[in-house]
């Protein structure tokens, strides 16, 4: 049969889960990442990391509003899928995620930003024009009190939905993980690391992410990187990068050590089909690499210049070592027969409703998200006050 | 009281939660299928909708009030446990009404179907390689559907 080798059970020749899967986790990652670095500000005060914690908080914001795309896009019948919310079967982890998606989005990211942001809100809801000024006093709710009283009631109450808000974090990606971790059938995923793997990969990517894109639209914006900011947050990188990978190698001793009936099957796979992907990219380059660099930062005082480049090109290394993790995690979970005597290949298609295309769109989309974000809801609160300072 | 009056906006966004949820509440109540759940987690109507179906499989024991010969070849030989309609398709129509004539089976497909030769089948299941057990032939020519093993004589 095409692209099957050795025995494959008639049921796993073609991978039903395909790269919007991939996506999918990948995209979760970056929401709960990115919300655990603003956390780091707010509720551990990391002033050094402020001058991302807004922008951190609308990447969230902006990768979650993407994040159920790919999943609705997978399903035959996507206008099913509200039946998860008015049906739900409570033994099926798949259908909790509903709720544990809508309480992530609704009672944490967009009450800290509405509070947060607050301020701003009433403020240019005066001072705006036309269908933009009513936006703005939509969000207001009809309530512009800003006194300072009132403001240091809401940071009180963004402290505490901060602080509800990092387990919640933890719940919605380590769900993710979860969900592969728990299917017992398949050796590949079935593992109580998978939850926790899943989490500090996602921490990695999130904050790489952030880190890269505060740089790349102060560049945008032709403001000087605040570089105090730019090393903490690689400084936290690098740490939770180590954990990371630690967790990852332990896996990967467990299943060497353990070397159960699975091991042939899944050491053949590593070696042949998922070489690349697994220790080219998620390996070799998507981790040590970056670590190596990140490392060097740390112990060698380098010119500013050489830091930034350094972080640069260690923060898209790590975006693409998290992407290759995911990857060989979802694909590679299919890639083998559970009779342990066969492949099949992974043939992604370019145009169809679950192809590459679609899946570069949904990647690029959370960017135009951010940007229309950032447009109605500036992060910069400094901005008038250079202005009046320029 | 100005506690009150300045967290007043929490409130508000406490209310649009409220206000959210009774109309999920209401959306939820015109949207489930009234006996849902009635008996597990599906639609307990969909039972008799499903029941009032018109029945396609008749049973063997039908089959064989009519057809004796077949059923008693049948249970003589190594196929006493196939039942008729998993080689003859669902029959209930001609069943009711046997002027309706059942289309023969084509055998190099319905026996391929069962007897191809693959490691998921248990050891003992006999199996051939449809490619090289004399490819070309039907398997009628020399195994007798209702009573296929060799000792039974072959063909008609
Ligand atoms: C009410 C009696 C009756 C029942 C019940 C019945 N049949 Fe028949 N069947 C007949 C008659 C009559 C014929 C035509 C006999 C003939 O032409 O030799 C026939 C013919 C057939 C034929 C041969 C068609 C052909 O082209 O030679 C098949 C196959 C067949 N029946 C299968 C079944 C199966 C399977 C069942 C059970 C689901 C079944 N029958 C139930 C009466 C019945
Ligand atoms: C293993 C599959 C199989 C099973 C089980 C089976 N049949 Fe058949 N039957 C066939 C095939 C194949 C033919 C066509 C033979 C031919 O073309 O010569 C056939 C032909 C017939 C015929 C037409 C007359 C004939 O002998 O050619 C009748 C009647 C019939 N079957 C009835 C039954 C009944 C009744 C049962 C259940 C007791 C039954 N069959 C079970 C495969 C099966
Ligand atoms: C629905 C599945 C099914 C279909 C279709 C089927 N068979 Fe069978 N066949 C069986 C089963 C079950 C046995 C009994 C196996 C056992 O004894 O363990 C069997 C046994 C046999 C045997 C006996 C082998 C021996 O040990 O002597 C032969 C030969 C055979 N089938 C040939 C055929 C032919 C020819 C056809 C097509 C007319 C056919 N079978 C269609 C299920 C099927
Ligand atoms: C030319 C005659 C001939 C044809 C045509 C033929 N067979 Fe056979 N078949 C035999 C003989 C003889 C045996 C017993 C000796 C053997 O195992 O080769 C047999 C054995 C079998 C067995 C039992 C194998 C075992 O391990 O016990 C199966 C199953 C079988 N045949 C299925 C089929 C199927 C399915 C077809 C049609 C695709 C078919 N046969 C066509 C002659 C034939």
């Amino acid at each position: 049969m095409n692209g099957v080798e050795g025995y494959m059970y008639p049921n796993e020749i073609t991978l039903y889960w395909s790269v919007l899967i991939v996506l999918y986790p990948y995209i979760t990652g970056l929401v709960a990442g990115a919300f655990i670095l603003a956390s780091l500000e707010r509720v551990f005060r990391v002033e050094a990391v402020k001058p991302t914690y807004r922008l951190a908080l609308l990447t969230a914001l902006a990768f979650l509003l993407v994040a159920p795309l790919p999943l609705v896009l997978h399903l035959g019948h996507p206008f099913r899928s509200p039946e998860m919310y008015f049906t739900p079967h409570s033994t099926s982890a798949m259908a909790m995620f509903g709720y544990v998606y809508l309480w992530y989005l609704m009672a944490v990211l967009v009450l800290e930003i509405w509070l947060d942001y607050r301020r701003d809100i009433v403020l240019l809801s005066q001072s705006s024009k036309g269908l933009l000024r009513f936006v703005y006093k939509v969000m207001t709710l009809g309530s512009s009190n800003i006194s300072p009283r009132s403001l240091a009631i809401d940071d009180r109450v963004g402290w505490i939905v901060t602080l509800i808000g990092i387990p919640s974090a933890f719940l919605l990606h380590g769900y993710v993980g979860f969900i592969f971790g728990s299917v017992k059938a398949n050796p590949w995923w079935s593992s109580p690391l998978m939850p926790v793997v899943f989490i500090f990969s996602a921490m990695v990517s999130g904050i790489a992410g952030v880190m890269l894109l505060y740089m790349a639209i102060s560049k945008l914006r032709k403001q000087v990187i605040d570089m105090r900011c730019v090393d903490s947050i690689a400084m936290y990188l690098f740490y939770i990068f180590i954990i990371d990978f630690s967790l990852e190698m332990l896996d990967l001793v467990h299943r060497i050590y353990e070397a159960n009936e699975s091991f042939n099957s899944l050491n053949f796979m590593v070696h042949t089909q998922l070489y690349f992907s697994q220790i080219v990219l998620q390996i070799g380059l998507g981790t040590i690499t970056p670590l190596a660099l990140l490392f060097l930062t740390q112990v060698v005082k380098l010119p500013e210049i050489a830091r930034k480049y350094m972080y640069v090109l260690s923060g898209s290394l790590a975006l693409i070592g998290v992407l290759a993790m995911r990857w060989n995690v979802v694909i590679g979970g299919q890639l083998f027969s559970k009779s342990f005597l066969g492949y099949t290949t992974y043939k992604m298609s370019l145009v169809t409703r679950e192809g590459l295309l679609v899946a570069i769109f949904l990647t690029l989309l959370p960017l135009v998200f951010l940007w229309v974000l950032i447009k109605l809801l500036p992060p910069w609160p400094e901005k008038s006050a250079h202005a009046a300072a320029d | 009281m100005s506690v009150f009056k300045d967290a007043g906006h929490l409130f508000r966004f406490a209310g649009l939660f409220v206000l959210a949820f009774l109309i999920f509440l209401v959306v939820r109540h015109y949207i489930v299928p009234k006996s849902f759940g009635q008996y597990g987690h599906y639609r307990g109507a969909s039972i008799g909708e499903i029941a009032a179906r018109p029945v396609k499989f008749a049973g063997h024991e039908t089959c064989e009030t009519c057809h004796s010969d077949e059923a008693a070849k049948k249970s003589s030989g190594k196929h006493a446990h196939v039942n008729c309609e998993a080689c003859h398709g669902a029959l209930a129509s001609h069943a009711d009404d046997p002027s309706i004539m059942p289309v023969l089976p084509d055998t190099a497909v319905l026996c391929a179907r069962c007897h191809t030769a693959s490691a998921a089948k248990p050891k003992g299941f006999p199996q051939v390689d449809p490619a090289s057990h004399y490819p070309g032939t039907p398997c009628n020519t020399c195994h007798q559907p209702h009573s296929p093993g060799m000792d039974a004589g072959g063909a008609k």
